[in-house]
C-alpha cells in the first residue's frame, strides 16, 4: 500500500514542476513584467528598480527560476498588493471558510445526488427517471452565479428565511479559534453562533452544490443501470439474496467507483464555483478573495492561488485513487 | 457485427440493445445520425432554441429597438426607481440603472454571446485538434511531452485558467475569447487523441497499411475523419460552456469596455446592486444565458446519442 502511495506521489511531481514553470513564464509575460505584477500598476520606476534588484529579476533567467522555486518551496508566495500581507497568510485565514462551504455543498450534492440517481435508475424510463434527467439538465446549464442570485432573492430578500450575505451576523460576538466558524461555535459552547454560521452556509452551499449534484445524479444513474444488468446481480437474485443486500452490496458498492471518481473531479468545479458563489453572497472565503484579486489585478495572489489549487487538485485525485482500493479490493490486487 | 465505437466524453455506461434506428444499412454514419436526430424530441427542442438564438443574434440590428450601448431612457431613471417590465410603453422590458433599454440589450447580448461562443470554441477546437492530432500521429516522446503539458493545464480549473490568460492579455472581448478557447484546448486534445488511437487499431487501418498507403494518407484521410465524431459532440457542448464562462468572466470584471455594453454577464454584474429594487435586471439576462446553454446542451447530447446509439442515457 505504501509503495502504491509513493508511486502516485512521484507521478504528481513532474506535473507540479511543469506547472511552476508555466506560472513562472506567466508572471513574466504579464503586462509590465514581474516587478509591476508584484507592486501593482501604479508603481514608481524607483520602486520597480528596487524590486528588480531585491528579487533578482535582472539576473539570468535560469537563476531566476531556481530562486523562484526556492521561495515557493519555503512557502513564500509573495505579498498581496491589496492587503500588504503575505499571500500564504491571507489564504490560511480564508481557507477554512471555503472548506466549510465546500463541505456543505458536497453533502448537499452527494446526499441528494446518489439517492436520486439510484431512484432514477430503478424506475428507468418512468416518471422519477424523467424528473431526474430534467433536474440534472437544469443543474448543468444554469450559471452558478445566476442560481446564487435566484436563491438569494427568493429565500433571503423575499422570504427572509436565510441571511443574504456574510459568514455570521456581525452582532454576534463569537470566539473564532479554528477558523471553521460552525465548529468554533460547538467547541466554545456558543451554539447560537454555530447555528448562525450554519444558516449563512445554506444558500451558498446549495448554489455551489447544484452542478456537482447534477453530475452525480447522471453518473450514479448510468452506473447503477449498468451494474444492475450484470450477471452477478441476476445470479444473486436467483439464489434468493435479500433485495436490500443486493442493493447495498451488489449494486451500490460496485456502482460507486465511477461516482467516487466524479466526486473527486468536482473539486476543480467547486473552486471555480466558489469564486462566483462567494462573490454573490459576500462570503469571505478564498473564492471571494480571488475575485477581488482579479478586480484589483493582485497578481501575487492570483499566482499563489493557481499553484495552491493545482496542488490541492493533485492531492485530492491521489486520495480518490487510493479510495478505489477500499471500495474495490480488485484494485488492491492489481 | 458490433464494432467498438469510441466512447463519448461521458463514457457509455449504459449498454442498450441497438435500437431499430441504429441498424441502418447502406448509409453513412452522419446520414444515419441525422435521421435519428430528426426523431429525437430532445434534439428538436435543442435545435429550435439554438436556431432562435442564432436568428436573434444575426437580426439584432433589425429586431432591437435601440443600439447595444445606447441609453435612450436616461431621463426616466431615479436613484430609488428603475422602470420594470411593462411600466413604460416605450421600453417593454424596462430600463437598467444606466437608462439602457433592457430588451435591446438582451438582443444585442445574444449577438455578443454567439460571437464569443463561436470564436472561442473554434479556437479551442483548432488548438486542441492540432495537439491531439500531432500526439496521436507521432506517438512516442512527442505524445508524452504534449500529454504531460495537457495534464498540467487540466490541473488548473477551467475558469481559473481563463482568468490567468485574460490577466496576461488584458481586459476585453478578444481576451475573453482567447482565454475561453485556450481553456478548452485540453479537452479537445485528449478526446481526439484517444479517439484516433482507438481507430488506429481498426481493421481498415491494417488494410490500408497492407495496401501500402503512406502513414500520412492513412492518418489524414482515414483515421482523422473517423475519429472526429466525439470531438464534434464536445464542440457543441463546449458552446454551452463558452456562453456560461464568457458570462462568468464578464461577471468577474474581465470584460473591459464600458459598463453599459450589451453583454449578458455584464448585465448580471451591474444587476447585483439593484437586486432589491429591480430583480428583473438579473433574471432576464440570467434566463437568456441558461436557455442558450440548455439549447446547445440538448443538441449536443442528442448528437452524441445519434452518432453512438449505445451511449444513450435517456
Amino acid at each position: 500500500m505504501l509503495r502504491v502511495i509513493g508511486k502516485r506521489i512521484a507521478l504528481i511531481i513532474p506535473t507540479l514542476i511543469g506547472l511552476s514553470l508555466l506560472l513562472f513564464i506567466w508572471v513574466r509575460s504579464l503586462p509590465g513584467g514581474p516587478a509591476t505584477a508584484l507592486l501593482g500598476e501604479r508603481a514608481t520606476p524607483e520602486a520597480i528598480a528596487q524590486i528588480n534588484e531585491a528579487y533578482g529579476f535582472n539576473r539570468p533567467i535560469l537563476e531566476q527560476y531556481f530562486t523562484y522555486m526556492g521561495r515557493i518551496l519555503t512557502g513564500d508566495f509573495g505579498i498581496s498588493i491589496e492587503t500588504g500581507r503575505p499571500v500564504l497568510e491571507e489564504f490560511a485565514r480564508r481557507f477554512p471558510a471555503t472548506i466549510e462551504l465546500s463541505v456543505v455543498a458536497l453533502i448537499f450534492a452527494i446526499g441528494i445526488g446518489i439517492p436520486l440517481g439510484y431512484i432514477a435508475a430503478k424506475y428507468y424510463g418512468k416518471a422519477p427517471d424523467h424528473i431526474s434527467v430534467v433536474v440534472s439538465l437544469i443543474g448543468i446549464t444554469i450559471p452558478v452565479f445566476f442560481l446564487a442570485f435566484i436563491l438569494k432573492w427568493v429565500f433571503a430578500v423575499q422570504l427572509g428565511w436565510f441571511p443574504p450575505d456574510g459568514r455570521q451576523d456581525s452582532r454576534i460576538d463569537a470566539t473564532h479559534a479554528t477558523g471553521f466558524w460552525v465548529l468554533d461555535g460547538f467547541l466554545t459552547g456558543e451554539y447560537d453562533a454555530a447555528w448562525d454560521a450554519f444558516m449563512h452556509l445554506v444558500l451558498p452551499g446549495i448554489a455551489l452544490g447544484t452542478i456537482p449534484l447534477a453530475i452525480i445524479v447522471r453518473i450514479t444513474r448510468a452506473s447503477v443501470l449498468e451494474v444492475s444488468g450484470a450477471d452477478y446481480v441476476r445470479t444473486a437474485r436467483a439464489k434468493g439474496v435479500l433485495e436490500r443486500t443486493v442493493r447495498d452490496r451488489f449494486i451500490l458498492r460496485n456502482a460507486m467507483l465511477p461516482v467516487v471518481t466524479t466526486i473527486g473531479l468536482q473539486v476543480g468545479l467547486l473552486i471555480s464555483g466558489a469564486v462566483l458563489t462567494e462573490t454573490v453572497f459576500a462570503f469571505s472565503g478564498i473564492g471571494r478573495f480571488l475575485s477581488q484579486a482579479i478586480f484589483a489585478r493582485d497578481f501575487p495572489v492570483l499566482q499563489g492561488f493557481i499553484l495552491f489549487i493545482a496542488v490541492l487538485y493533485a492531492v485530492i485525485n491521489l486520495l480518490v485513487d487510493l479510495s478505489y482500493s477500499v471500495i474495490d479490493p480488485r484494485v488492491r490486487v492489481k | 457485427m458490433s464494432t467498438v465505437l469510441p466512447p463519448g466524453p461521458a463514457s457509455n455506461l449504459t449498454p442498450e440493445p441497438p435500437s431499430a434506428a441504429a441498424v441502418d444499412h447502406g448509409s453513412s454514419l452522419w446520414g444515419a445520425a441525422f435521421r435519428r436526430l430528426r426523431r429525437n424530441p430532445q434534439a428538436i427542442a435543442g435545435t429550435i432554441i439554438v436556431a432562435l438564438f442564432v436568428l436573434v443574434a444575426i437580426l439584432a440590428p433589425v429586431l432591437a429597438p435601440y443600439g447595444g450601448d445606447a441609453l435612450p431612457g436616461r431621463g426616466e431613471i431615479r436613484p430609488t426607481f428603475i422602470p420594470g417590465i411593462g411600466e413604460l410603453a416605450a421600453y417593454p422590458l424596462g430600463l437598467d440603472r444606466f437608462g439602457g433599454d433592457v430588451l435591446s440589450k438582451l438582443i444585442w447580448g445574444a449577438r455578443a454571446s454567439l460571437i464569443i461562443g463561436l470564436v472561442s470554441t473554434a479556437l479551442g477546437l483548432a488548438g486542441g485538434m492540432l495537439i491531439g492530432l500531432v500526439s496521436a500521429a507521432f506517438g512516442g516522446w512527442v505524445d508524452n511531452v504534449l500529454m504531460r503539458f495537457i495534464d498540467i493545464l487540466l490541473s488548473i480549473p477551467n475558469l481559473l485558467l481563463a482568468v490567468s490568460i485574460a490577466a496576461v492579455l488584458g481586459q476585453g472581448a478578444t481576451a475573453i475569447m482567447i482565454a475561453i478557447g485556450a481553456s478548452q484546448v485540453p479537452v479537445f486534445a485528449r478526446l481526439l487523441r484517444s479517439s484516433m488511437l482507438q481507430q488506429n487499431n481498426s481493421d481498415y487501418v491494417l488494410a490500408a497499411q497492407t495496401l501500402g498507403l503512406s502513414r500520412r494518407t492513412i492518418t489524414m484521410s482515414h483515421v482523422l475523419p473517423n475519429s472526429i465524431g466525439p470531438v464534434v459532440v464536445q464542440g457543441t457542448l463546449s458552446l454551452a460552456t463558452a456562453v456560461i464562462d464568457a458570462a462568468a468572466l464578464s461577471f468577474l470584471g474581465l470584460g473591459g469596455g464600458r459598463p453599459q455594453t450589451a453583454e449578458w454577464g455584464r448585465m448580471l454584474t451591474y444587476a447585483q446592486n439593484e437586486l432589491a429594487i429591480a430583480p428583473q435586471l438579473a433574471f432576464l439576462p440570467g434566463i437568456c444565458i441558461a436557455i442558450t446553454a440548455l439549447g446547445f446542451t440538448l443538441f449536443g447530447e442528442a448528437l452524441r446519442e445519434a452518432l453512438d446509439p449505445r451511449s444513450r442515457r435517456g
